[in-house]
């Protein structure tokens, strides 16, 4: 009878070893189940078509041209591919200002609508598509879906825009990479040379002390954080550099520079430490001094994981999501300085998802961005897997 | 003979300015530490008083208190730890003391390392797909909880492996030489030298927990509401949230500054206070176990 118990007991032990492979499965499968249906989506709202003259031969439109056509950047159905003519763009609303409302009653609204635009040649309307007629005699465009190379190589983010929304992720992918460089070019050489003082020149004392204080570091929430470079680094930057507004790259740059502080300092000493005494006392017996052997001895001796420790760095940039959002002023255009503001990925998961509707386009947009952080971190946390794989090899 | 002097003389200037330099580096980390810990007690400890800390929130969360975020982050915290020591503590008893060696556990190992180093913020998506729409817990203490449970799993996991791995072998096979069974071995020798280390690991991942925003955006969190839960499946409000959206889209962000202070100073106490009794319990336990 306790054979059998205990044999369960192990039974369990066994499946909760798994369990966060499972978690990983299920993350993979959730992710790409809500954001896989974007590339089947159209761009264009949902109950909602766009109609033209049925004269005229323009057939389809992307979701940019759509754009520049209702703000009025393209006027002319030339540019679009169509016949010499002007465009005349025509929301619905505006059936409203042409008759007075007692006019507007049911099918007469619908009826109206079709009038106008088999009228105007160079009409383009947007519409619901509840108040289509089957007899409506406009020519409705077939609607786009959202395109691979859109959504990867598209400048534009305009998640929300009407009619059109744009789906462009590339000046979210280079916020955050920027955001993340700017982070990696202050914390590396101040992370590292803090973990060699640490590792090979502080006494153990001072290592001592230094402990809890890395640790306290670490534990402070990314909310206080954000909340901290709001207060602080913003208006600081602002003045220094008399910008407009102190939301900038740079802020989240600083922040998180600080946050990943610790992440760094911590595995990088640990693989400094790794040194063998001997090689080190070889190379000072040799007469190089102190800072001859840590730099040609002990730092290529433990490159592989200070790689770790930068990736790890990095990885944590890259993911992180309150401190940047609050500090970062959150523009989604094409960032070109650091002194600009600029916005990530998990900011813009985080400020839109609230608003998105479950299901729609924008929701399976924000999902596929999870998506691309998820592969973006998956491979950084593999590549530190393989790096420091290769040196348990190499002893 | 003389340049050689000359450059002996200029190889040590030079390394006496980098550790220099190395060391000045060094103390600026507690300096920001300092500065940041510093300028929010300074200017947080003016709000805290019995009343901020046990009342609700008033005219648009200028005034009042945050009695209710406490509240949720504490139901969260438990929320979470609940789901998270049992499985993630088991998992790490397998790794270590069951898999052995091989290729298992290595698949385990990175699997648990690549869990780790998932953003918060995918975490909340997976949450907000699986337990708020697929399994329909709506926002609720449950789902943030189990969202925010997954997110810790992998330090509970490698907290226990850790520690047990620092528990020598002699003593395994010292308990099944005396005829133990391996499970009774874990029980009653392994588990209860490892648990200080265990719990200082544990106890340091509530830290993580409390602060933690992103995974509960869009799965537990309410922007306002000045209640009490009722049950597991209620909304709440909680101190990291409650800072965001009071410094960033409150309502009259300077009139609520003074409450923004007051909920960072109070989530800086908490992690104060889980980083000290962490400390504490290392030393404490550290000598009872070198006294044994």
């Amino acid at each position: 009878m306790k054979r059998f118990t205990e044999k369960i007991i192990e039974g369990i032990l066994k499946l909760s070893g798994g369990v966060t492979s499972i978690i990983i499965l299920l993350i993979i499968l959730f992710l790409f189940k809500e954001g896989s249906g974007l590339f089947n989506n159209s761009s264009i709202e949902k109950g909602y078509v766009l109609s033209v003259n049925p004269a005229n031969p323009v057939k389809t439109l992307s979701p940019k041209q759509v754009k520049e056509i209702f703000d009025e950047n393209i006027t002319n159905w030339k540019e679009v591919g169509g016949n010499d003519e002007e465009i005349k763009t025509f929301r619905f609303e505006e059936i409203f200002d042409l008759y007075p409302d007692e006019e507007l009653d049911g099918e007469i609204l619908s009826q109206r609508l079709s009038d106008e635009i088999s009228k105007e040649n160079g009409i383009i309307a947007f519409l619901p598509e509840r108040y289509l007629l089957t007899s409506f005699k406009g020519k409705l465009l077939e609607s786009n879906n959202v395109s691979l190379s859109e959504f990867f190589l598209g400048k534009e983010w305009f998640p929300t825009a009407v009619p059109a929304a744009e789906f462009g992720i590339l000046p979210l992918l280079l916020g955050t990479l920027l955001v993340s460089f700017g982070t990696i070019a202050i914390a590396l050489p101040f992370g590292i040379a803090v973990a060699i003082y640490l590792a090979e020149i502080a006494d153990p004392r001072i290592r001592k002390f230094f402990k809890p204080i890395i640790e306290l570091l670490a534990g402070i929430p990314s909310v206080v954080y954000g909340f901290f470079g709001l207060v602080v680094i913003v208006p600081l930057i602002q003045k220094i550099f008399g910008l407009p507004v102190g939301e900038t790259g740079l802020a989240g740059s600083i922040i998180l520079a600080i946050m990943a502080l610790p992440t760094i300092i911590t595995v990088a000493e640990d693989a400094i430490r790794t040194t063998p005494r001997v090689m080190k006392e070889a190379s000072l017996g040799l007469g190089a001094t102190h800072w001859q052997t840590i730099w040609r001895v002990v730092v290529p001796y433990s490159i592989s994981g200070i790689m770790a420790a930068v990736m790890l760095g990095i990885g944590r940039a890259i993911g992180e999501t309150m401190a940047v959002l609050m500090v970062t002023g959150n523009a989604a255009v094409m960032p070109t300085s650091l002194l600009e503001p600029v916005r990530t990925i998990p900011a813009t998961i985080a400020a839109e998802l609230g608003e998105a509707p479950v299901g729609s386009t924008h929701y399976q947009s924000l999902f596929m961005l999870g998506c691309i952080l998820f592969l973006l971190t998956l491979i950084i946390s593999l590549s530190v897997e393989f790096i420091s794989g290769k040196k348990k090899n190499n002893n | 003979m003389n340049t050689d002097i000359l450059n002996i003389k200029r190889k040590r200037r030079s390394q006496a300015i980098t550790f220099g330099l190395f060391r000045v580096l060094s103390y600026m980390v507690i300096l920001i530490l300092l500065v940041i810990l510093g300028f929010i007690i300074y200017n947080g400890a003016g709000s805290i008083s019995w009343n901020f800390l046990t009342g609700y929130p008033e005219d648009g969360m200028t005034k009042g208190g945050i009695f209710p975020a406490i509240v949720g982050t504490i139901c969260l915290i438990i929320g979470s730890m609940v789901f998270a020591f049992p499985i993630g503590i088991m998992s790490g008893i397998y790794i270590n003391e069951y898999a052995g060696n091989n290729w298992i556990v290595k698949f385990i190992r990175i699997m648990t390392n690549n869990l780790g180093a998932i953003p918060s913020i995918v975490f909340g998506l997976f949450g907000m797909a699986l337990f708020v729409n697929y399994l329909g817990f709506g926002d609720s203490i449950l789902a943030g909880s189990l969202t925010l449970g997954l997110l810790v799993l992998p330090v509970v996991i490698r907290t226990t492996e850790e520690a047990l791995k620092a528990i020598p072998d002699s003593f395994r096979t010292g308990s099944l030489a005396l005829g133990a069974s391996k499970l009774q071995t874990i029980r009653h020798v392994i588990l209860p030298m490892a648990f200080p280390n265990i719990i200082t690991g544990l106890i340091l991942s509530v830290g993580r927990v409390s602060g933690e925003t992103a995974p509960i955006l869009f799965t537990a969190a309410a922007y306002f509401l000045p209640r009490l839960p009722h049950s597991i499946f209620d909304q709440v409000m909680a101190l990291p949230y409650h800072l965001y959206v009071i410094s960033t889209s409150g309502t009259n962000i300077e009139a609520s500054k003074s409450i923004a202070y007051g909920t960072a100073l109070v989530l800086i106490v908490i992690v104060l206070l889980i980083n000290i009794l962490a400390n504490f319990l290392r030393k404490y336990f550290g000598n009872k176990v070198k006294m044994n």
